[in-house]
């Protein structure tokens, strides 16, 4: 696992956004992006068979 | 005993109910409406999948307790397979909750499952809190000490005393697990009485 430890260096204090009364820390931002990521993703991204089933419709 | 006074029997008057209200069709369907073929419908169902994964490992953490889970390889695997799986849990559980909130999931008869929903998020987020707290580590030390303070302003603190390992322990393996799998349930259930949440378009053309 120590390559891993080289990408991302989990041994030190974790970095913060600070912005006016916002604090939030860069990993729980990713997450946050991620899911608005994801949610996009999921509204947009071609369902497998979703023609199909229209037509059979 | 009469026809009359079996029909009587609340078991008979039960048993009527529930196959009126859900019957095996609709309880376990072989279709879906067409507009339930978008990634945003499979978010509620792999939420449910990240629960049974938390609930099978949390058995097995249960089952061989702190020494294990902190000094042993394969304690360590199931540990992070429990924290990645809540990971996931919130993670798809929150994008189930935006894409049912943008739907207006709650039309058509079906605010009794959305607000099941909103109910199973919050005992989720106080799942996770005790969770977080009962590690039995430096990090749950820091995290309980910290919200001790925001407990005892809301005087709450006498009754849910975060600093308490064996209550935090208690309500994160047996009360709030008792609740959220309860309350997913109901949520189920409902969901399978009332149907998938049409889209809007879908719904007015159902109203013409």
């Amino acid at each position: 696992m120590a390559w891993l430890g080289s990408i991302i260096p989990l041994d030190h204090l974790g970095h913060y956004i600070h912005w006016h009364i916002v604090l939030i820390s860069v990993s729980n931002l990713i997450v946050i992006c991620l899911m608005v990521v994801t949610f996009i993703a999921a509204l947009f991204a071609p369902f497998p068979g979703r023609s199909r089933r229209k037509e059979s419709k | 005993m009469s026809t009359t006074e079996i029909d009587r029997q609340w078991t008979t008057r039960l048993r009527k109910r529930v196959a009126g209200k859900l019957p095996p069709e609709k309880l376990l369907p072989d279709t879906q409406p067409a507009y339930v073929a978008s990634w945003i419908y499979v978010f509620g169902v792999t939420t449910l999948a990240a629960l049974s994964i938390v609930i099978a490992t949390g058995c097995i953490l249960a089952i061989r307790g702190p020494e294990w889970w902190h000094g042993s390889y394969i304690g360590h695997f199931v540990n992070s397979l429990h924290l990645w799986s809540v990971e996931i849990f919130f993670f798809a559980m929150i994008v189930h909750l935006w894409g049912k909130f943008f739907m207006g999931a709650w039309r058509g008869g079906r605010t009794m499952t959305w607000m099941t929903g909103c109910v199973t998020f919050f005992a989720s987020i106080l799942a996770g809190f005790t969770g977080y707290v009962s590690q039995t580590n430096f990090d749950s030390q820091w995290i309980s000490t910290q919200a001790k303070d925001g407990i005892n302003a809301t005087g709450g603190g006498a009754y849910f005393n975060v600093l308490n390992l064996g209550q935090m322990l208690m309500w994160h393996i047996v009360l709030l697990p008792i609740a959220a799998i309860a309350l997913t349930a109901i949520h189920v259930i409902l969901v399978r009485i009332k149907g998938v949440v049409p889209p809007y378009a879908e719904d007015s053309e159902i109203a013409q």
